[in-house]
């Protein structure tokens, strides 16, 4: 077992109820959840890999692709709606050449919409990365996408 | 307890210094909504200017006021005068303010909103008569944009931890007597009275007991308790020291959204402080009460709103909610009695605990105590996170605090994906549990999101049931496959392919959802499209015969068209356009293919901001079809 895996598990009791916050460990640290993972959160947890999977999958946060270098995340709040948010997405998808929720063949963009973001009043609103930039158009979007190699 | 007091003696005596202070005092109000309109980069600019200029000046960062449409906002505080806000700063701005109000002690009166105190300082009026804020009535917002979330000091300066201390003195039964007499109800949204829960609780049998905090706070537009949360994350966790108390649980849980990283970085640092200053771990202040408060992350999934599918998350399963009876009061995470309390509720609960229930009571009306925070947001002057009382007409916050819709008012829609859409016949419906739910609307965690008439609320709704159906978590048929079948019904409708049929449909459909579903999520989805049905009726009929949507928005029912007599011909479009749908020889009005048109907008946001053609491309519902 890798020296990360071990070091993650040191910090998480081994009981079923941990499942959450090591999948979320486990992707903060390698980007994604890896079949090779699960099956060592399998053996340390005592729970099957169905049930991981079930689990992980359930839930919008867990990936189990590696991430592109940099994660687009387009607000389709209400406020965002609203206010165009799903023009964005569109523009998007057809500038990358990809459809929400994949990456880019050359792997610099992620793309996936996002439920809210709670900047409603500054809508609409697209992170990238850990930027979150307020009242988009889809000129300045394209304008800010060469920010990012 | 004697160790605390003496800690609240120092805090008051630190905070005090800051109320008259002898050094210039800068505040930059950097919640998520800040940063994202650029706080953090306007923090940087101010220290690089101090350094600069060799000011000794202190930098705060507090939280979110609330007029979250002036973000950027920056206060500045000099020796001996009141502490002056700046709103819509940005590094240009930032730079004239400095130096004249910081170098130069005059206070940079064109820039600024208001001044602290309650006079006009040097023609700058008081921030609180701000049309905005003078309407509210701030009891939970009390500290937002006031106080540096990240110092219990300022939390004990201003009252902190008194209603805890309070209640310690108090038996539980007589702290829930105390709810119950301020009449408070749930602020997740069903209102439903929080002494009855925690009554229930606190006489189950059991040796643990939980409180859980739920800032699972998924409703698109909605962030009350995220802003809550960054600008003053003890109120709610003192909150959570008294429901403990109040139900007898050891053991305390915040359930918050991921995506809210500021938030649950003070809410860590916060409960650290906690434990510094013994107000968590065992026999707090000397009481026999023992506390702990743990964060657990959500991880992405709107259900777990509700309060099954929430412990089965924390329980570490798919959150799928189950059917109740036993209610989790009675048997809840791990089996054990369980109280989930909306973060509101208990950022409230410090303050009828501190001023008396008697106290809250003076506010809203019968049946209906207290305030409601709301996000204000959509097509509104002024958008940002509001605070009144209940029984507030929605006019009131619409127009007063509001400031009105920028063009004509349509619709407003409150408690979110799960609430419905009101038309302007209701603007003077006072926004109470009983009077939204009378309209077929909910009031929901808080959400209010105003459209006018440029949204349609065809497009709308099926925005709601979209999110609601990609969310349902598909254990039962009547959310799992209604839903769908909703959302299919709506897509036809706005793309001109409807039947007048599919009105009486989705009405039987939404009937159906609302009686058979398991969950909250499921009995309530159907809302924003039995309202609209009911209220805008007309604009769904137009869709289906005219193939016509009145406010421009479904795309297959409008067209972009070139203005000949406004084009200057200069080209802008033509560059931009992604299918080259736009040609023209330069200097000569251009000419837009419509079978190449995606309808992607690009043309004609660069011609309206491009100050040499501007406004010769616009957006029409397209000619009926024959």
């Amino acid at each position: 077992m890798s020296e990360k895996m071990r070091s993650i598990f040191e910090k998480y009791e081994r009981s079923p109820d941990q499942l959450i916050p090591i999948l979320q460990e486990v992707q903060r640290e390698y980007g994604y959840v890896s079949p090779e993972s699960v099956k060592m959160i399998s053996r340390y947890l005592r729970v099957t890999e169905n049930q991981i999977y079930g689990v992980s999958s359930f839930y919008a946060q867990f990936r189990f692709t590696p991430p592109g270098r940099h994660s687009i995340k387009v607000c389709l709040g209400t406020a965002c709606h609203v206010r165009g948010g799903a023009t964005l997405l569109e523009m998007l998808e057809r500038e990358l050449d990809i459809k929400c929720g994949q990456t880019t063949a050359d792997r610099r963009f992620d793309l996936d919409r996002v439920a809210c973001l709670g900047c409603c009043a500054l809508s609409p609103v697209v992170q990238i990365d850990k930027e979150i930039s307020s009242r988009m158009t889809v000129t300045k979007l394209s304008e800010l996408l060469k920010k990012y190699e | 307890m004697n160790k605390l007091k003496k800690k609240i003696t120092l805090a008051k005596g630190k905070w005090e210094e800051l109320q008259d202070n002898k050094d210039p005092v800068i505040y930059v109000g950097a919640a998520s909504c800040g940063r994202a309109a650029g706080a953090l980069e306007l923090v940087d600019e101010i220290e690089r200017y101090i350094s600069e200029n060799k000011v000794n000046a202190r930098v705060i960062q507090v939280g979110c006021i609330g007029p979250c449409y002036l973000e950027p906002l920056v206060d500045i505080k000099m020796p001996g005068q009141p502490r002056i806000s700046y709103s819509n700063v940005n590094t240009k701005v930032l730079g004239h303010i400095l130096k004249s109000h910081l170098l130069e002690g005059q206070p940079f009166a064109r820039a600024s909103i208001g001044n602290f105190s309650r006079e006009t300082f040097m023609d700058i009026p008081p921030l609180f008569e701000h049309p905005m804020l003078k309407p509210q009535v701030r009891i939970v917002l009390r500290n937002c944009g006031i106080i540096d979330p990240e110092e219990i000091d300022h939390y004990l300066a201003t009252d902190g931890y008194q209603g805890f201390m309070n209640a310690l003195k108090m038996t539980p039964e007589d702290v829930i007597g105390a709810v119950r007499q301020a009449g408070l109800r749930g602020r997740g949204g069903a209102g439903f009275p929080t002494f009855k829960k925690w009554t229930v609780c606190r006489n189950s049998p059991g040796e643990q007991k939980y409180l859980i905090c739920n800032a699972d706070e998924g409703d698109p537009g909605a962030f009350m308790n995220r802003s809550l949360i960054e600008s003053d994350p003890h109120a709610v966790l003192e909150g959570m020291l008294i429901a403990g108390y109040a139900i007898g649980a050891s053991k305390g849980i915040v359930y918050i959204r991921a995506e809210y990283p500021l938030a649950i970085e003070r809410l860590k640092k916060a409960i650290a402080q906690m434990k510094e200053y013994g107000l968590l771990g065992n026999n707090i202040l000397g009481s026999r009460f023992s506390f702990d408060i743990k964060i657990k992350e959500g991880a992405g999934a709107f259900v777990c709103g509700e309060e099954t599918a929430l412990i089965a998350s924390i329980e570490g399963k798919r959150g799928m909610p189950r059917s109740r009876p036993p209610f989790p009061a009675i048997s809840g995470l791990f089996g054990c009695p369980t109280i989930i309390n909306n973060v509101e509720t208990l950022g409230t609960l410090p303050n009828i605990l501190r001023n008396g229930a008697e106290w809250y009571t003076r506010f809203g009306k019968e049946g209906n105590r207290g305030t409601k925070t709301f996000s204000l947001v959509g097509k509104i002057r002024r958008s940002g996170l509001i605070e009144v009382q209940l029984g507030t007409t929605l006019r009131e916050i619409i127009f007063d605090i509001g400031g009105g819709v920028q063009k004509n008012f349509k619709a407003i829609q409150t408690g979110g994906p799960s609430g419905g859409c009101l038309s302007e016949e209701f603007l003077d419906l006072p926004v109470d549990y009983e009077s939204l739910a009378s309209a077929g609307s909910i009031m929901g965690s808080g959400g209010l999101i105003v459209m006018d008439e440029d949204t349609c609320v065809v497009d709308v709704a099926k925005y709601f049931l979209d999110f609601t159906q990609k969310e349902s978590c598909g254990k039962c048929i009547p959310c799992r496959v209604g839903t769908k079948h909703m959302v299919e019904i709506l897509e036809r409708i706005t793309h001109g392919e409807g039947n007048p049929e599919d009105l009486m449909t989705l009405r039987n459909l939404g009937d159906t959802i609302k009686k058979g579903a398991l969950c909250g999520l499921g009995q309530t989805a159907p809302n924003p499209v039995l309202t609209t049905l009911r209220y805008f009726r007309n604009e769904y009929l137009e869709h289906i015969k005219d193939g016509r949507c009145r406010a421009v928005v479904c795309k297959d029912l409008i067209e972009y068209r070139v203005i000949k007599e406004k084009c200057t011909g200069c080209q802008s479009c033509v560059r931009v356009c992604p299918t080259g749908a736009i040609s023209g020889p330069r200097s000569e009005p251009h000419n837009l293919d419509p079978t190449k048109c995606i309808k992607c907008r690009s043309c004609y946001e660069i011609c309206r901001f491009d100050a040499i053609a501007g406004d010769a491309i616009v957006i029409r519902t397209a000619e009926k079809r024959s």
